[in-house]
C-alpha cells in the first residue's frame, strides 16, 4: 500500500539495490568473512555464504510479493521470474562492483575488511572476471529459484521452506552446542526431507487431530492440555544435559529474562522509560557480595546465599522507590535522562576510592560463595540453571498475577494517559512507585544470583550497556509481553553467545534488529495481544 | 450550603497567572456553565477543582469541606469526576475496559454493573460497540465514552470540558440532550463550553470567564439576553 505510486519495476530495482547495500555492508564490516569459518553444510555451504543467501532470498521474495500485491492484475509467470531475477542480479552486481573496485584501487586503506579473502568468498575463488561473471549468474539463478517458489502450491511450499530453513538453524545450533563442524550433505538432505515431511503431514492431519481432541471426554481434554504444558516443561528441565557451555549460555539468558521481566513492568506496563535499570542489578549484586564474601570485614557476620538474598531484593526495592520519588513528575525523555544518570552514578560510586574500603573499588568483591541447596552446592552452570529457572518462574508468576490485578490496570492507565489516569481516581504516586519498586526487585534478584554465579563482581560489570541490552530485548520481544521477554532474551542474549563470530558485531546486530523490528514488526516478535490488535486495526484502516 | 464552592482561587503555570481570583458556586441539582473564549482559563478551573492543579490562593469546598489540598484520586473518591477536554479516551482499550477504568476508585461490583447499564441506556451506541477499541471510535462516540467513563465514578458533581468540541451540529444536539438527561437523573453538572449558545440553553446559571477573571454571572436566560454576551459569544453584531 505504501508504494502505490511506484511502478513495479522501480520497486524491484529499489529492493535489489537495498539488498545489495545490505550485502555490501555485511561484507565490509567483516561479518561475511568471519562467519565463513563456520560450515553450515561441510564443504558445500559456509555461514558467510548463507548470510548472503538470506539476503538474496529476502530481496527476491520481497520483489515478487510486492509485484503481486501492488498490481491491479495477477502478474504472469514470466513477469514474476523476471522480477525475481532482476532483484538477484542487482545484489550480485553491487557485490561484483565491489570485487572489481577492489582490483583497481586499494580499498583496504579505508575498509580493512575488503581483503582478498573476502573477494575469494564472493567470487568463489574463480578470479575477478570469471568469478564476477559467475556471481552475476548465481544472483540471477537464485532470484529465479526464489521467484519460482511462488508457483508451488502452498501446501508443498511451506514444508519445503521450513525444511530448507531447518538446515542452517540445526547446523548452527549443533556446531555451537556440540562443536560439530557443520552438517554433511547427506545429513542436510535427510533433515530437509524429515522436516518437510513432518510439516506436510501435520498440515494434513491438523484438522483431524483437533477434532479428535475436541471429541475427547472433559478429563481427556484436561490431560491433553496438561501434556501440552508438560512437554515444554520437561524440555526446559532437561536442557542442562546439553552440557556445560550451553548451560552457561542459558544461565545468562535466564538472568536477562529476570531483568527483562522487571523492566517490562516499568517500561512495558507503566510506560516509564528507565535507562538506569542496571543500577538495581548492581545493588542486588553488591548487597550479595557485601553480606556473603569473607573479604568484607565491616558488615558483620557472613551470611549464606539464601540468607542474603532477601536483603539483595530489599535493597534494590528500596532504591527503586528512592529513585522513583524525585522522578515522579517527570515524563518521557526527562525521565530517561535522569534514570540514565542514576545508573551511571551507581557504577561510579562503586568504582570510587571513597567506598573502596567497603566495597573494593575497581577491585570489586571476590570470593562470593555459591548457593547451597541441602547437600548440593550450585557450583556448575548446570545446577545454577535450576536456581535461575526457579527465579524466572516466580517472577513470571508474579508478573502474570499483577498484570490482571487492579495495580496492573492502574499501570496501563498511567501508561496510556497520566492526567486522565489521575482523574479516574488512580493514585499516581503509589502506582508509579510500585512500578519502580517491583521492577527493581526483579533486577535485584537477578543481580544477587549473578554475584553468586560469578563469585566476583566488579563495577565494570554494571555498565550502561546492560540497561540498553535489557531495553532492546523488551522492544524486540514485544513491549508489555511476558513471552516476548523470553524470546527477546533468547534472540539478543542467547544467539550472540552461540555465534561467537558475531560477538564483535553484537551492537551492530542489536541496531539492525531494532531498525528491522521498527520497520517490519513494531509490535515485537511476541506482541502483547492488545498491541497486536491495535496495530492490526490500524492496518485495516478501521479508524476514523 | 452549595455543593461546590470555589472561593477566589488563583492558579499559576509557573509564572503564568492563569486564574486571577475566581469564585463559582454550584448548587445541588443544577447545571452551571462556564463560558469563555479559548485560553480564558476554563480547563484550568476544572483541573484545579479536580486536584490536578493546585490553587496558590483561595479555597474550594465540596459540601462545605475543603478539597483544594487533596490529591486527584481523593477528590474522585469524594464524588467529583471529569470528562476532560479533547475526550482523551484510552485508545488501546475497548469501550467496556474504558468504562471499567472510570470506576477504578470504586469497589462495589453491583453498583458498577448498574452504572454500566445506565451508561449503555444513555448511550445505546456505546453498547453496540462494547468490544471495539476506543481509538477506532468516531469523535462523537469517543465523547459519549468520555462522559460515560466519568459517570462510572458515580459522581455527585460531573465536570464536562467542552463536550461539543469538534462535533457535527447534530451530534452536539444529541450530546446536550444526554447532558440534560444525566442532570435529570440527579447528577449536578459544571459544564465548560465555548459554544455559549448551546451551553446556555441547557444550563440554569452561567459564568463568563475572560483571561482568568469572572466578568459576569447570572441566570442562563438573563445571560442569553445580555448585550455583551450576545456580541462576544453568540456571534451577534
Ligand atoms: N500546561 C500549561 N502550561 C502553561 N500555560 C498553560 C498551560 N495550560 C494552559 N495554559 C495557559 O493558561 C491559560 C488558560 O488556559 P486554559 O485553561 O486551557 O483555557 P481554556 O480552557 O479556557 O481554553 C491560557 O493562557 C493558556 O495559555
Ligand atoms: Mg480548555
Amino acid at each position: 500500500m505504501r508504494a502505490q505510486s511506484r511502478t513495479p519495476w522501480s520497486n524491484t530495482v529499489r529492493t535489489g539495490l537495498l539488498g545489495g547495500v545490505a550485502a555490501l555492508l555485511l561484507s565490509l564490516v567483516g561479518l561475511i568473512e568471519a562467519s565463513a569459518q563456520r560450515a553450515i553444510i561441510t564443504g558445500v555451504l559456509s555461514m558467510g555464504h548463507t548470510l548472503l543467501l538470506l539476503i538474496y532470498v529476502w530481496a527476491a521474495q520481497q520483489a515478487v510479493r510486492r509485484l503481486a500485491a501492488d498490481g491491479e492484475r495477477q502478474p504472469s509467470r514470466l513477469e514474476t521470474l523476471t522480477h525475481g531475477a532482476l532483484a538477484g542480479l542487482l545484489i550480485s552486481a553491487v557485490l561484483a562492483a565491489l570485487v572489481l573496485l577492489g582490483q583497481v584501487i586499494n580499498l583496504r586503506a579505508v575498509f580493512i575488511n575488503a581483503s582478498p579473502a573476502l573477494f575469494d568468498l564472493l567470487t568463489l575463488k574463480l578470479g575477478t572476471w570469471l568469478g564476477g561473471g559467475v556471481l552475476l549468474v548465481v544472483g540471477v539463478v537464485l532470484g529465479l529459484l526464489v521467484a519460482s517458489l511462488s508457483f508451488i502450491p502452498s501446501q508443498f511450499r511451506k514444508p519445503l521452506v521450513l525444511g530448507l530453513a531447518a538446515i542452517p538453524v540445526v547446523s548452527v545450533l549443533a556446531s555451537a552446542l556440540f562443536a560439530i563442524r557443520g552438517l554433511s550433505l547427506l545429513g542436510a538432505l535427510i533433515l530437509l526431507v524429515l522436516v518437510a515431511a513432518a510439516s506436510y503431514l501435520w498440515d494434513l492431519k491438523k484438522g483431524a487431530v483437533r477434532e479428535r481432541m475436541n471429541n475427547l471426554t472433559p478429563t481427556g481434554q484436561r490431560t491433553t492440555r496438561w501434556l501440552r504444558w508438560l512437554l515444554p516443561a520437561v524440555i526446559v528441565l532437561l536442557l542442562p544435559l546439553l552440557g556445560k557451555y550451553p548451560s552457561e549460555v542459558l544461565d545468562n539468558v535466564g538472568l536477562y529474562i529476570l531483568m527483562g521481566l522487571g523492566l517490562n513492568i516499568v517500561v512495558g506496563f507503566a510506560g516509564l522509560l528507565d535507562l538506569g535499570y542496571v543500577a538495581f542489578f548492581a545493588l542486588g549484586a553488591y548487597t550479595m557480595g557485601v553480606l556473603t564474601s569473607p573479604e568484607i570485614q565491616w558488615a558483620g557476620a557472613r551470611l549464606t546465599f539464601w540468607e542474603a538474598l532477601p536483603f539483595s531484593v530489599l535493597v534494590a526495592t528500596i532504591s527503586g522507590i528512592l529513585l522513583g520519588i524525585p522522578v515522579l513528575g517527570m515524563r518521557g525523555d526527562y525521565l530517561a535522562i535522569v534514570t540514565l544518570g542514576f545508573g551511571e552514578i551507581i557504577r561510579l560510586v562503586a568504582l570510587s576510592d571513597w567506598l573502596k574500603p567497603y566495597i573494593g573499588g575497581s577491585n570489586g568483591i571476590t570470593r562470593i560463595p555459591k548457593a547451597v541447596v541441602g547437600p548440593i552446592e550450585l557450583a556448575t552452570p548446570q545446577t545454577l540453571y535450576y536456581l535461575i529457572i526457579l527465579g524466572c518462574l516466580v517472577v513470571a508468576f508474579v508478573t502474570i498475577r499483577v498484570k490482571d490485578s487492579r495495580l496492573g490496570r492502574a499501570w496501563m492507565a498511567v501508561r496510556e494517559d497520566e492526567d486522565v489516569a489521575q482523574a479516574m481516581g488512580i493514585d499516581l504516586v503509589r502506582t508509579k512507585l510500585l512500578a519502580f519498586a517491583t521492577g527493581a526487585a526483579f533486577s535485584g534478584l537477578s543481580g544477587a544470583i549473578f554475584a553468586s554465579k560469578l563469585t566476583s563482581i566488579y563495577p565494570h560489570s554494571f555498565h550502561l550497556l546492560v540497561s540498553i541490552n535489557v531495553l532492546c530485548l523488551i522492544i524486540v520481544g514485544g513491549m508489555g509481553s511476558i513471552p516476548g521477554v523470553i524470546v527477546g532474551s533468547l534472540a539478543l542474549v542467547g544467539l550472540p553467545e552461540l555465534l561467537r563470530e558475531f560477538s564483535e558485531y553484537r551492537l551492530m546486530m542489536y541496531g539492525a534488529a531494532l531498525v528491522f523490528m521498527m520497520l517490519n514488526r513494531p509490535e515485537g516478535l511476541m506482541p502483547e495481544a492488545r498491541r497486536k490488535l491495535e496495530l492490526h486495526e490500524a492496518e485495516g484502516g478501521a479508524g476514523e | 450550603m452549595a455543593l461546590l464552592e470555589v472561593n477566589t482561587i488563583h492558579t499559576y503555570y509557573g509564572a503564568i497567572h492563569a486564574l486571577k481570583g475566581i469564585s463559582i458556586q454550584v448548587e445541588q441539582g443544577e447545571i452551571v456553565t462556564l463560558i469563555g473564549a479559548n485560553g480564558a482559563g476554563k480547563s484550568t478551573t476544572l483541573n484545579t477543582i479536580c486536584g490536578i492543579l493546585h490553587p496558590h490562593q483561595g479555597s474550594i469546598l465540596l459540601d462545605g469541606e475543603p478539597i483544594h489540598g487533596l490529591r486527584p484520586h481523593e477528590i474522585v473518591a469524594r464524588g467529583v469526576a471529569q470528562a476532560p477536554e479533547g475526550r482523551r479516551v484510552f485508545g488501546r482499550l475497548n469501550v467496556i475496559e474504558n468504562l471499567e477504568m472510570g470506576a477504578f476508585a470504586r469497589k462495589d461490583k453491583a453498583g458498577i454493573r448498574r452504572d454500566m447499564e445506565r451508561v449503555f441506556t444513555l448511550f445505546p451506541r456505546l453498547k453496540e460497540r462494547a468490544k471495539q477499541v476506543a481509538g477506532t471510535l468516531s469523535g462523537g462516540e469517543q465523547q459519549m465514552l468520555a462522559i460515560g467513563r466519568a459517570l462510572m465514578a458515580s459522581p455527585r458533581l460531573l465536570l464536562l470540558d467542552e463536550p461539543s468540541m469538534g462535533l457535527a451540529p447534530i451530534l452536539v444536539e444529541a450530546i446536550f440532550d444526554t447532558i440534560r438527561e444525566i442532570n435529570a437523573q440527579g447528577t449536578t453538572i459544571l459544564l465548560v463550553e465555548q459554544n455559549a449558545l448551546m451551553a446556555l440553553s441547557v444550563a440554569n446559571r452561567g459564568y463568563v470567564l475572560e483571561t482568568g477573571n469572572i466578568v459576569l454571572h447570572d441566570s442562563a436566560s438573563a445571560l442569553q439576553k445580555n448585550e455583551m454576551v450576545r456580541k462576544a459569544y453568540l456571534g451577534e453584531e
